[in-house]
C-alpha cells in the first residue's frame, strides 16, 4: 500500500544522497497545543510580527495548527491539523520561481535560497498548502530578544519568501556528526524543533530510506494519507488519520 | 483645372491641421501637464516610501501574494493591445477607415507598455535585485529559470516592446520628414535624425511599404502570444479558479475589449481638444462601436463557458471561488463588472443610432475600462483568497499606498501620452493623405 510514499519520482531518483528526510504527523495525538509553533519560532529566527501585523494576517508561521470545527452546536468538535511545508517531491513552488530561489536538494528537501529570492511571490500562490510565508518588512526584535537569535539560521530580510526547512541546520549537524564517526545517521539523531517540543509525540521525523526508522514504519501503518493527495505533489509529510471515529 | 475634387487640393490643409498640435501649445496644456505631474510625483513618493520601508506597505498578506499591482499589470498590457489590434488587424484587412485611428492607437500601445513594465517593479519584494531576472552571463553563475511562466512573460513583453517600437516607428518616418521640413529650432535636428534621410523617392516608399507589410502580420501574432502568456501566468498555476485552459483566449479577447474602449476615449478626447472633426468622423466611432459589439459577445461567450464549466463541475475548491463572486464577499464588484463590460455595452451598442453618438461611445469605453480593471482584480484576488485549506481564507483591498501608486501610474500614462502628441502627429499624415488621394471612397 501507499505506493506513492515509496515511489519517489523525479528528483529523488537521481538523488546522490542516501537519505530521504520525511515527517509523520499523527493526528490522533495532536492536541493543538501549538508548542511546535513556538519552538519553531525560537529555533528558526522567525520574525516577531506583533499584534497589528497578526491582525492583518501577516504573522509568519512555518508550522501552524489549523483548527476546523466539525458538527453543529452543541455537538461540536475541534479538529486540529498541523500544517508546515510538505517538502513535496513534485513541488508546485519550484518550477514557477524565475530565479531558482525555490529548489530541490538531493535529499528531497524543498529549499529556499534567500539570497536569490527577489520576491515575485509566485511560489506562494502556487503552494496549495499555503506553507510559504513572506517577509513584508525587515525583521525586528525588541531588546533583549535580538540576543537570543539562533546563530545557525539566517535572518531573512524584508521582501524574501521563507518556509519550513525541516530544520536543515539540525539535519546538517546530525550528518556531520555521523560522518565524523564514520556511520550513517541513526534514527533519532536528528529532531527538528517542532518534533522535539511536541508533548504528545504527534510529530515524528526521520530518514525514509532507512527501513528501520520510525518514520518508515509509521507512514505505512495503514492510517497514512497525504494532504491534498489528489494534486500529485508527492509530499514528504505523511498524516496519520484519527482513530477516534 | 476642373472643379471635381481629387483629394490633392486638401493636402496643404491636412499638413497644417495635423502638425498644429506640434507647433502651438496653449496654457491649458501646461496646466494639464502640471496637474498630471503632481499625481506622478505623489505616486513616485509612494513608491519610494514602499521601497524604503518594505512591500508590506501594500495590503497583501498570505495567501493573497498578488494583488493590485499584478491586476494593473494585466490591465495595462491589455490596453497596449489596442494599438496593435486596431492598426495591425485593420491594416491587414485593408480597412480604409483605419487611417485616422492607427497612430493614436499605436501611441497608446507604447505608453501602456512602459506603464506595464513599471508594475513588475512595483510588485517585486526586493526590486533592487530585479537584474536577477535578466539572462546574461554573470558572476552569480545563475541563469533565470525558463520553466517559470514569469520568464516566458518577461520574454514576451520584451519582444512585444521591441516589435511595437519598430511598428510605430516605420509609418512615422515620412511624418518625421515632414516635421523636419516644417519645424524649426532644436527639434528640427531631432526630426532630421529620426527621418533617416527620408526624401520620398519611389524606392523609399517601396521599401517602407514592404517593411510595413512584413511586420504587420508578425506584430499581430506577437500581440496574441503576449496576452496568451500573461494568461498562462495564471492558467499554469495550481490555484483553484486559475488552473484553466481558457485563460489564453480569454485574456487576449479581454485585452482587445478594454483596448477598444481606450481607443474610443482617446479618439473622442483628441478630436475635441485638437478639433479633428474633419479627420475623426462619426463613421469611425461607428466602426469601433461595431467592433466593440463583437468583442463584448466574444468575451461574454468565453466568460460564460468558463463559469459554466466550473459551476457544472462542482469541484468544491473551484465552487468556493465562484460562490464568492456570485453571491459572496466579491458579489458587488463582480456584478458591477458584469454590467460594465457585458450588459451595458451590449444593450447600447447594438443600436446603430447609439453607435453614431461619439460621446455615448466614449462613456461606454469608460465603463468597459473600469469594468475590465475590476475584472483583472477579480481574476487575481478571489482565487488566491480561497485556497484549498479553507482555514486560510482571507479578503483583500488595496492600501492607500497602493492606490496612490496606481493613481500616479495612471497619471504617468496620461502624461506620457500628452507629451507624445506634442512630438508625434496624432494622425498619420501621409496615410491620411494617401487615403484621400488614392484610397477607396469613404
Amino acid at each position: 500500500m501507499n505506493q506513492e510514499n515509496q515511489a519517489v519520482e523525479g528528483y529523488s531518483k537521481k538523488a546522490a544522497s542516501p537519505y530521504k528526510w520525511e515527517m509523520v504527523v499523527d493526528l490522533d495525538r495532536c492536541t493543538g497545543c501549538e508548542a511546535c509553533v513556538l519552538a519553531c519560532h525560537a529555533e528558526n529566527n522567525i520574525r516577531i510580527s506583533g499584534e497589528e501585523e497578526a491582525a492583518q494576517g501577516r504573522a509568519i508561521n512555518w508550522i501552524r495548527i489549523e483548527r476546523y470545527w466539525e458538527g453543529e452546536y452543541p455537538d461540536v468538535k475541534a479538529k486540529f491539523l498541523p500544517v508546515m511545508c510538505q517538502h513535496c517531491d513534485d513541488a508546485p513552488c519550484e518550477p514557477v520561481c524565475p530565479v531558482y530561489a525555490s529548489y530541490h536538494t538531493p535529499e528531497g528537501l524543498n529549499a529556499q535560497v534567500y539570497n536569490r529570492c527577489i520576491g515575485v511571490r509566485y511560489c506562494g500562490n502556487n503552494c496549495p498548502y499555503v506553507a510559504r510565508q513572506f517577509n513584508w518588512f525587515d525583521p525586528h526584535w525588541d531588546e533583549p530578544l535580538a540576543e537570543q537569535l539562533n546563530p545557525d539560521v539566517t535572518v531573512r530580510s524584508g521582501g524574501v519568501m521563507e518556509k519550513c526547512t525541516f530544520c536543515v541546520q539540525r539535519i546538517r549537524t546530525g550528518k556531520e556528526t555521523a560522518e565524523k564517526e564514520g556511520r550513517r545517521v541513526k534514527d533519532g539523531d536528528i529532531t527538528p524543533a517542532c518534533v522535539q517540543s511536541c508533548p504528545t509525540s504527534a510529530l515524528i521525523f526521520g530518514d525514509a530510506n532507512d527501513p528501520e526508522s520510525r518514520v518508515a514504519h509509521l507512514k505505512n501503518n495503514g492510517r497514512g494519507f497525504h494532504l491534498l493527495e489528489s494534486l500529485g505533489t508527492h509530499p514528504s509529510v505523511t498524516y496519520l488519520r484519527r482513530l477516534s471515529e | 483645372m476642373t472643379n471635381k475634387p481629387t483629394g490633392w487640393e486638401e493636402i496643404p490643409q491636412i499638413n497644417r491641421d495635423l502638425l498644429a498640435p506640434l507647433q502651438t501649445t496653449t496654457w491649458r496644456y501646461f496646466l494639464w501637464v502640471g496637474i498630471l505631474g503632481c499625481f506622478v510625483a505623489a505616486g513616485l513618493g509612494a513608491w519610494t516610501y514602499q521601497i524604503q520601508t518594505g512591500i508590506g506597505q501594500t495590503n497583501l498578506h498570505h495567501p493573497i501574494f498578488w494583488g493590485s499591482y499584478i491586476g494593473s499589470f494585466v490591465y495595462w498590457i491589455g490596453v497596449s493591445h489596442s494599438g496593435t489590434f486596431i492598426s495591425g488587424v485593420l491594416r491587414l484587412t485593408n480597412a480604409e477607415w483605419r487611417r485616422p485611428v492607427t497612430r493614436m492607437a499605436e501611441l497608446m500601445t507604447m505608453v501602456a507598455l512602459i506603464v506595464t513594465a513599471l508594475f513588475i517593479f512595483y510588485h517585486l519584494g526586493r526590486v533592487w535585485l530585479f537584474y536577477y531576472l535578466i539572462p546574461y552571463p554573470n558572476q552569480r553563475g545563475i541563469w533565470p529559470n525558463f520553466r517559470s511562466p514569469l520568464m516566458w512573460d518577461a520574454t514576451a513583453i520584451l519582444t512585444y516592446a521591441t516589435a511595437s517600437t519598430i511598428y510605430i516607428y516605420l509609418p512615422l518616418i515620412p511624418d518625421f520628414a515632414l516635421a523636419r521640413n516644417r519645424i524649426q529650432g532644436w527639434r528640427k535636428t531631432v526630426y532630421r535624425w529620426l527621418a533617416m534621410g527620408w526624401h520620398g523617392s519611389q524606392a523609399q516608399w517601396y521599401t517602407l511599404e514592404t517593411a510595413i507589410r512584413i511586420i504587420t502580420p508578425l506584430i499581430v501574432m506577437v500581440m496574441i502570444s503576449v496576452h496568451s502568456i500573461v494568461g498562462f501566468d495564471f492558467g499554469m498555476a495550481l490555484v483553484p479558479g486559475w488552473h484553466s485552459t481558457i485563460f489564453a483566449p480569454y485574456f487576449v479577447v479581454g485585452a482587445v475589449h478594454s483596448g477598444l474602449g481606450m481607443v474610443v476615449i482617446g479618439l473622442y478626447v483628441l478630436r475635441k481638444v485638437y478639433h479633428l472633426h474633419d479627420y475623426v468622423r462619426t463613421e469611425h466611432f461607428e466602426k469601433i462601436g461595431q467592433l466593440m459589439v463583437v468583442t463584448t459577445l466574444l468575451l461574454a461567450w468565453l466568460y460564460f463557458s468558463e463559469q459554466l464549466t466550473v459551476w457544472y463541475g462542482k469541484i468544491p475548491e473551484h465552487i468556493a471561488v465562484q460562490d464568492s463572486l456570485l453571491y459572496g464577499s466579491y458579489a458587488v464588484p463582480f456584478w458591477f463588472m458584469v454590467n460594465c463590460i457585458y450588459v451595458l455595452p451590449l444593450i447600447t451598442l447594438v443600436w446603430p443610432r447609439f453607435r453614431r453618438w461619439p460621446l455615448g461611445l466614449m462613456i461606454i469605453g469608460l465603463f468597459i475600462n473600469i469594468g475590465m480593471y475590476m475584472e483583472r482584480m477579480l481574476i487575481i484576488v478571489p482565487p488566491l483568497g480561497h485556497p484549498r485549506l479553507s482555514f486560510q481564507w482571507v479578503d483583500y483591498f488595496p492600501s492607500f499606498i497602493e492606490l496612490t501608486i496606481l493613481t500616479g501610474t495612471l497619471a504617468l500614462a496620461l502624461l506620457l501620452y500628452s507629451l507624445a502628441i506634442k512630438f508625434v502627429p496624432v494622425i498619420s499624415i501621409w496615410e491620411e493623405k494617401f487615403g484621400r488621394t488614392h484610397g477607396q471612397h469613404h
